[in-house]
Order: structure tokens, then sequence, then C-alpha cells
């Protein structure tokens, strides 16, 4: 593959965002923008129970209110030809459409108020005054009996198991055994679930913020009973996703029905309560590790159960365990994983699944481990540094750890810790403390698929429909377009964000810059082969039979790779050749051979430093460092913002946030920012992020993994930890609070 | 019943008859005025995201009713450029890249303009964390944010002495 590397001006640049002006100056469109001629405003009514029926809506009393035009109800509402039951995607988990009365979470839609204005709609909504049948909720870790997943699909993590997990608890000299809770976390992306739909006979158009664009139209279209050309999704930014916005729900389902119901166009945007429900979230977690250790302080066997909430009716269960594959040598290793069914929404893929919970439990007993064992956390992980994958003992495509150690212990200044808890004190008083954790993130890759154009001009089209949800893709990946097709970025026009173009695969997994990525390379790839052919084949070109491998593109030229003063402009090689457009197409994935060949990862080292007030015990993280690396970076400005939001977001998680369910009625009760608390900008101070270079020839052509998620994982068990090492206090259940230190103080 | 009232929005005079007094001044302008580049993201007050600059100083334009604005200078998002030159706030926001999904941005940017004619934050960056903590970003691009609101002063701070001198 190595000649196709044709790797230009582009990549690697800190380029700033191509969308930048549209985001700053208002002009980037948003699906909730968007305004046809003859918008009907929809609001939906949520279940304010978590468990039983509705028995009675006042739909006359919303009928009467001037403005209000239709009230969708299970008893006027049309039929879904594909029932919200089935399972047209991977990514499909059951949805409420109005299709019975039953309520099985609370905030689930249970009708839906179409108005000429919002505020209408809004009204007509509050005047429906439910009744129900209500039943107690089953909410909680132990809210019913807890059940084994078998791995057999996705949100269904099963039982690892390498080596002899027995053998090593009866082989340790010492050993923790500790439990950690993490609450349920809701995705909260700043733009709530919005859609416009809007139908043209049986074509229906969705101004939808969406993470897998050309998957999702033809899971809609199964559920609606049309043909998948049917559906066009437009997407051009989304304003966050986070996991959330690839799965469909039943709000967004309704508004589709009630476009075709009315024939007229339909808005609905969520209100911020309402993202508290259907539209996926974290479940909760209670993680057992056991972690034994030799004489040497090596490893003799991680042993990491997880039991998750999941909903009633569904099965997604948080891979919490599978945090302890992978990343340390252990002489044997389990993972083990239980569900726990509740009256919530059903949870879902959120940033780092299963990783961010997973890694926070498992970096605090990897420092409570070390801490029994009287040695350095850092020094504790390097003597299990793992140099080939523990269980399969698969090479690493590559794995540059080491130097995240160093290099983060380096800027943080890590050398001299005190190893005892309470040592630190600054200026002022406060109780200072210490901590790190190691982060590790997949790096998968999925089928992707683009289209490059070389125009008669010399300049270029490529087409992808990926998605943009703040990781930079309108960016980075014209980046790697224009350099695979040898041209300055101002010379490619790059389509993106629709589903009228190729299949760019979802936007998740931290996959999406090299899937999307490398289906674009391959497309310009495959245009510049094309255009090579032609060149080299025409006797009136200056590249005449220097053969089609001898040729590389560059600036809007051919050159002669063993003479670079023989070249030829694109657009005079074109217009020779009659001025056709000369295409090239991408189609990739990961083949199974590549897959099972080696183990694939970024990984990193964050380090915290928390400051805590020694009587009123307040936490600030006052420095955060994380050092990654995760193969090549298209774009470092971008990339250090992905990894520092990342970061940010297991600050959260630490420290902020937590959905509090109420016992009687089953309801959030802290559904909104003033409640749901997640950091605002005083809460982030000296964050720093080292990229550590790392150069992987089989991750993918392009040697890309990915800096999305990795940055939750690690962080989180960092601040914890700092916070024991503050405090003496250990806290085994997040977000850490005040009232928790207060207890062990 | 209805309500006329009349406004500047972005320098044009704009003459609004409301037929519902619920209207906020957000819902005017993304739904009546079609000036969506004000985000909704809580509409109760809680995240900023809607944050316009009315007479100067920045609000919340979800929790203000549109009836209560009659004569009122309203500036948002789509009134800070100066034609294809972008307000200093906005060049520096692309430059420190202060956002990602950018949904929040729009009132990102309205509240440090208003912060920065506020005048107490300056370059401090501890002062402008806690003067920005009103607009939230679940992107958590709070770094950037705090570096171009920094730098955004200081530019406008030259431009002002080069300007009088
Ligand atoms: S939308 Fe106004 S503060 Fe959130
Ligand atoms: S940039 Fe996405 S919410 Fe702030």
């Amino acid at each position: 593959m190595s000649e196709t590397l044709r790797f230009g001006s582009s990549s690697g640049q800190p380029t700033t965002r191509r969308d930048g002006i549209a985001k700053v100056t208002g002009a980037a469109t948003f699906a909730a923008d968007n305004h046809p001629d003859g918008l009907l405003y929809a609001v939906y009514v949520p279940a304010t129970i978590a468990r039983g029926t509705v028995t009675h809506l006042d739909v006359t009393a919303a009928k009467a209110h001037p403005g209000v035009v239709e009230v969708l109800t299970p008893d006027n509402c049309p039929p879904l030809p594909g029932g919200p039951d089935t399972k047209p995607f991977r990514f499909s988990f059951s949805f409420e459409a109005l299709q019975d009365n039953t309520v099985r979470y609370a905030n689930q839609p249970i009708a839906l108020v179409l108005g000429e204005t919002f505020e209408a709609a809004t009204e007509g909504a509050k005047l429906l005054n439910p009744q129900y049948n209500a039943l107690q909720p089953r909410l909680g870790l132990d809210g019913t009996t807890p059940f084994p997943t078998n791995g057999d699909g996705f949100g269904k993590p099963g039982t690892t198991v390498h080596g002899d997990p027995d053998a090593g608890h009866a082989a340790a000299l010492q050993a923790v055994d500790v439990t950690y809770e993490t609450p349920a976390q809701y995705h909260n992306a700043m733009e709530t679930h919005a859609i416009v739909a809007d139908w043209d006979g049986d074509h229906v158009t969705l101004d939808l913020p969406n993470q897998a664009i050309v998957m999702s139209c033809a899971a809609y279209a199964h559920h609606l009973g049309i043909p998948a050309e049917n559906v066009t999704i437009r997407s051009p930014y989304l304003g966050g996703g986070f996991g959330s916005k690839v799965i469909i729900n039943g709000p967004q389902m309704l508004a589709i029905m009630a476009a075709r119901m009315t024939g007229r166009p339909v808005k609905l945007m969520l209100r911020r309560d309402q993202m508290f429900g259907p539209t996926g979230h974290r479940g909760a977690t209670r993680q057992r590790l056991r972690i034994g250790i030799g004489a040497d302080h090596r490893m003799t066997v991680l042993d990491h159960d997880s039991r998750a909430t999941t909903s009633s009716f569904e099965t997604f269960v948080e891979s919490a365990a599978n945090a302890s594959q992978g990343l340390y040598a252990s002489g044997a290793l389990r993972s083990t994983h239980q569900g726990v069914r509740i009256d919530s929404g059903t949870p879902g893929p959120m940033r780092a699944p299963g990783e961010a919970t997973g890694s926070a439990a498992l970096e605090c007993a990897m420092d409570e481990m070390a801490f029994e064992a009287g040695i350095d956390p850092l020094e504790f992980r390097l003597k299990n540094y793992a140099e080939r994958e523990p269980g399969t003992d698969k090479p690493y495509s590559s794995k540059a750890l080491r130097q995240c150690y160093a290099q983060g212990a380096e800027r943080f200044g890590w050398a001299g810790r005190p190893l005892a808890p309470r040592q630190m004190k600054d200026a002022d008083g406060l109780l200072v403390g210490w901590g790190m954790g190691t982060a590790l993130f997949a790096a998968p890759m999925f089928a992707a698929q683009a289209r490059a154009v070389l125009r008669p001009d010399g300049t270029g089209l490529v087409e992808t429909a990926a998605s943009d949800m703040g990781q930079g893709a309108w960016t980075a990946l014209a980046q790697i377009a224009a350099d695979s097709l040898g041209l300055p970025l101002d010379r490619i026009e790059f389509r993106s964000g629709s589903s009228d173009l190729p299949d760019a695969g979802v936007a998740g997994g931290s996959a999406h810059t090299a899937s999307a990525g490398g289906a674009l390379h391959a497309a310009g790839t495959d245009a510049i082969r094309h255009l090579a052919d032609i060149a080299t084949k025409d006797p009136a070109s200056p590249l005449f039979g220097t053969g089609n491998a001898g040729v590389i593109a560059r600036a809007g030229r051919l050159h002669a790779s063993d003479d670079d003063s023989r070249s030829e402009s694109f657009a005079d090689i074109i217009a020779r050749a009659g001025g056709a457009e000369v295409e090239g197409k991408g189609n990739v994935s990961r083949s199974p051979e590549a897959a099972e060949a080696h183990a694939m990862y970024s990984h990193g080292a964050v380090f915290a430093e928390v400051k805590v007030d020694p009587d009123l015990f307040q936490m600030r993280v006052t420095r955060l460092v994380g050092a990654f690396a995760a193969g090549r970076i298209i774009n470092p400005r971008l990339a250090e913002s992905q990894l520092m939001g990342g970061m940010i977001w297991g600050t959260s998680f630490a420290l902020h946030e937590e959905a509090k369910f109420d016992a009687r009625s089953g309801r959030i009760m802290n559904a909104d920012f003033a409640g749901y608390h997640i950091p605002v900008n005083a809460d982030v101070q000296g964050l720093e992020v080292i990229t550590v270079h790392e150069d992987d020839p089989y991750v993918n052509a392009l040697g890309i993994k990915g800096v999305g998620e990795i940055g939750i994982t690690g962080t989180v068990g960092a601040i914890g930890n700092a916070i024991w090492h503050a405090t003496g206090t250990r806290v085994r259940r997040f977000p850490i609070r005040i009232q928790d230190l207060l207890a062990g103080s | 019943m209805s309500y006329p009232i009349s406004l500047t929005v972005n320098g044009l005079r704009r003459d609004v008859t409301l037929e519902d007094a619920r209207v906020t001044l957000l819902d005017l302008l993304r739904e009546r005025l079609a000036l969506p580049g004000t985000k909704k993201g809580c509409d109760r007050g809680q995240c900023g995201a809607c944050t316009v600059l009315i007479d100067g100083r920045r609000i919340n334009s979800c929790l203000t009713l549109a009836v209560t604005l009659d004569g009122a200078e309203v500036i948002t998002i789509e009134g800070l450029a100066n034609g294809d030159m972008l307000h200093p706030v906005q060049a520096a926001f692309v430059e420190q890249d202060g956002f990602q999904c950018g949904y929040c941005t729009p009132g990102q940017i309205m509240s440090a303009v208003g912060l920065i004619a506020e005048g107490h934050a300056g370059t401090d960056p501890e002062r402008i964390r806690e003067g920005m903590s009103g607009n939230l970003c679940r992107c958590a691009a709070y770094h950037g944010i705090t570096r171009a609101v920094s730098d955004a002063t200081r530019r406008m701070a030259e431009d002002k002495t080069k300007a009088s001198a």
C-alpha cells in the first residue's frame, strides 16, 4: 500500500475548521433552523409515571385551544408499517410511537400535539392532563433480579476469561476486592433531538441530526413502509451527538408520522427535560474488581464483574468489565456482565460506552492495589505493562503507551509524589492530591464508501455522507481527500452530511476519520490511478511511458516519481483526453484477517491534581495532563480539542453528572441543567494535552486510530485517585460528592 | 388579542404584530423573523445558548417575552460581523478553536461580546472563565473559549488604542 500513500500538504496541519465561519456567524443550519412553508409545530407529551397505563387524555380541551391543529394519541395514531419493536438495523431498539397506551418509563411519549405555533402546541400539550393507572416502578441496581448477558450482539457483553482466574486468586500474595458504583448519565448534547419532516407524496425529507446517515434512511424506510430511496436525511451539522443520535426514537418518529397524517411539514424539538428518557443514556453500574499480585508486584489475576441497569423491554448493558481486557498483563483475566431490568428508558452507547464506566472502576482499583503493595501507581502499571495483548497474546498494531506515561509524568511533574495520602497542602492550606490513570480505547474501523472526481478545470469534488457532530469531519476529512487527490485544500469541493452521497458508515466508536477518511483516500487514489493511466499512455504527455505506478500527484500535477521535472497538470491531461471528468471510487473496511492479526487500540495516560478544602471538602481539579498515542493525527488543533473535551467529560463523570430517580414516581428529579450538573467554564483549568507520535502500519492505510472517546477513560480514575490522595478518603461511587468526603473524614 | 411592537434587530427596524403574548424573544427571532442563528438549548435560562444583546447587555432571549421589547435594540449573532469582516470575537473563536459542534457558539460569542463590554474580566483567564460560566458547552470547548475571549479582548483594546492615537 505504501506507494499509494500520497500524503501531501494538508494532513497533519492544524487547519482551522472549514465550517468555522458558518458556525461563528450563525449561518450553520442545524435541523431545527429549517422552516419550510406551511410548517406545523409538534410538542410531545411525556409520561409522568414510569410504569402503568394512560387511562385518559383530555383531547377535547387540547383541541379547543386556539392554534391547536391535531392531537395524536393511541386512539387515532396511524399504525406503523414496520412496527416499533422490529429491528431493521444494528442500532435498533424498541421505541414508543403511540401504538398502545402502556407506559414503560417516565418521559416516554404518550401523545403528540400539533399547532400552528410552538406556543399553541405547548399549551395544548399541557391541557391534555393525562390520567394514569400507575404501578410501582422498579428502579436502581437492585430493582429486579439480575440476568446474565450472553455476548450475542451490540450492547450484550458476555463473559470473557483468559487463563485460570481461580488459580490467579489462589496464587496472589496480596489482593484487593473492591466495589464501585457509577450512576445513570444522560448525553445531553446541547442541540436536543430535533427534526423537520416534510413529505412529498411517498418521499420524505428529514432534517435530522444523525450519526449514521445512510444506514438510518433504510431503518426509517422500514418503519414507514416505503423504499429506502424514498427517505432523504440532511444532517450537515449535529449540535453534539455522543452516541445518542444514532438510535431511532419515538418522538422523532411521531413527528414524521404526524407530517404524513396532516400533509404538512412538522418540526419537533425535544425540550431539555425530554432528553432524559427516550433518547438513550448510560446505565448505572456496580462493578466488583478483584486484583491479586505476586511477590514481584505482577498481577496474578484481574477479575472484573459488572452489573448494569437496562430497560424493562430491551437489552443494552454497559460492557464495563471489558475495560479490563486488553490493557494490563495479568496471569488471568475475567470479565463478566449482568443486566438489571428497570423502568427507565433503554440505555445506549454514550461516549466511550463500557470503557468510561469500566475504566473509572479499574483505574481506581489499580490505585488501591498499588497502595496496598506500597509502590507508586505509575510504577505498578509499568510492572504490569502488556507487550502483547493479555489473554489473546496478539501483538499490538502499535502501542506508544510507555511514551505516554513518560511524557505525561514529565509534564505533570509526577516524580516525588508521596505514596501516602494527605501529605500535600498548598499555600492556602488546601489539601492537594495527585492521581493518575491509564487511558485505553479500541481502534475499530467501519465499512465506508466515497467518490472522488477530478474535474476538467483541475479541481476535485469528493463526496461521502459523513456526520460532523463537532469532531471536525468537515475539516479533517477534507484534508485527507485533498491529499489523496494531490490538490490543495482550497481546490476541492467536499460534499458531506446528506444521504444522497456515498455511505460513510457510522460516526461512532471513534472510527469516523479512519473509516470515512479511508474511503476518501481510496477514492482519491483510484481517481489518480485513472488519470495516471490516461497520461502515461498518451504519447503527447511528458509522462508517456512512465507506467502507472511511476507517477505521484502533487499540487494539481502528476509528476514522474523518478524525474520530478517531468510533469503535467491534471487539467491538461484531462483536456487532451477529451475533457471528461475522471472518477474514482473508494470502498473500505477492515478485513477479518487484519482484525485478527493485531490488537488495535489508542492509549494514553492521564495525570490529575485536585485541591480539596480541609473543612468544607469542596473539590477542584486544578491540573489535568493527558498524553495520548492515537496513530496518525490528521489535524492536531481539532484532535487536541476532542481530547480535551473527552477529559472534561471525565471530570464531569468524576465530580458532576448523576441522574437521580424519584423512588415513588420513577421520574428523574433533576432533568434539567440546573439539577443535572455538567462542567461550566469555571470548572476547567490547567488542562493540557500531549499527542505522542505513533506510526501504525496495520490499523488502516492511513494509520489513523481515533481520539473522540479515549479522553474520558483514564481521567475519571485519575481524579478519583487524586481525591483519595488529597484526603485519605476512598470514595467508591461516582460522582464524588462533598458529603462522601465529610462522611469519611 | 394582538400586540404590535417595534424593535431594532441587527440595525434594522422591525415592526411586528404578535398574535400571542407568550412568544419569547428567542422564538420571535427563530420562528418569525428568520434569524435561527440564536440557539435554543434549554428554553429556561440554564444554558446560555440563546444569549443576545439587548441595548448592549447580554441576556437569555428564552427568558424574555417579546412583548416587553417595544423600542429595544437587539443584536444577534447574525448582526455581529461587518459584511465579510468577522467581529474580533468571532475571528478569535475560529482561530482558537473555541467550539466543536458549534451549537452553543452563537450564545458563547454574544456572551463574550457582552462580557468584554462590561470590562470586568480583561484578559485574566480566571475572570473570563467565571464571566463565561453562564454559557454551557457540552462539547467542552472551554479551553479554546477562554483563549478566544482573552485574545479578542486584547485585540479590541489594541484596535481602540490605535483608533484614538
Ligand atoms: S435556551 Fe435560553 S438559556 Fe438555554
Ligand atoms: S461547541 Fe458543542 S456545545 Fe459548545
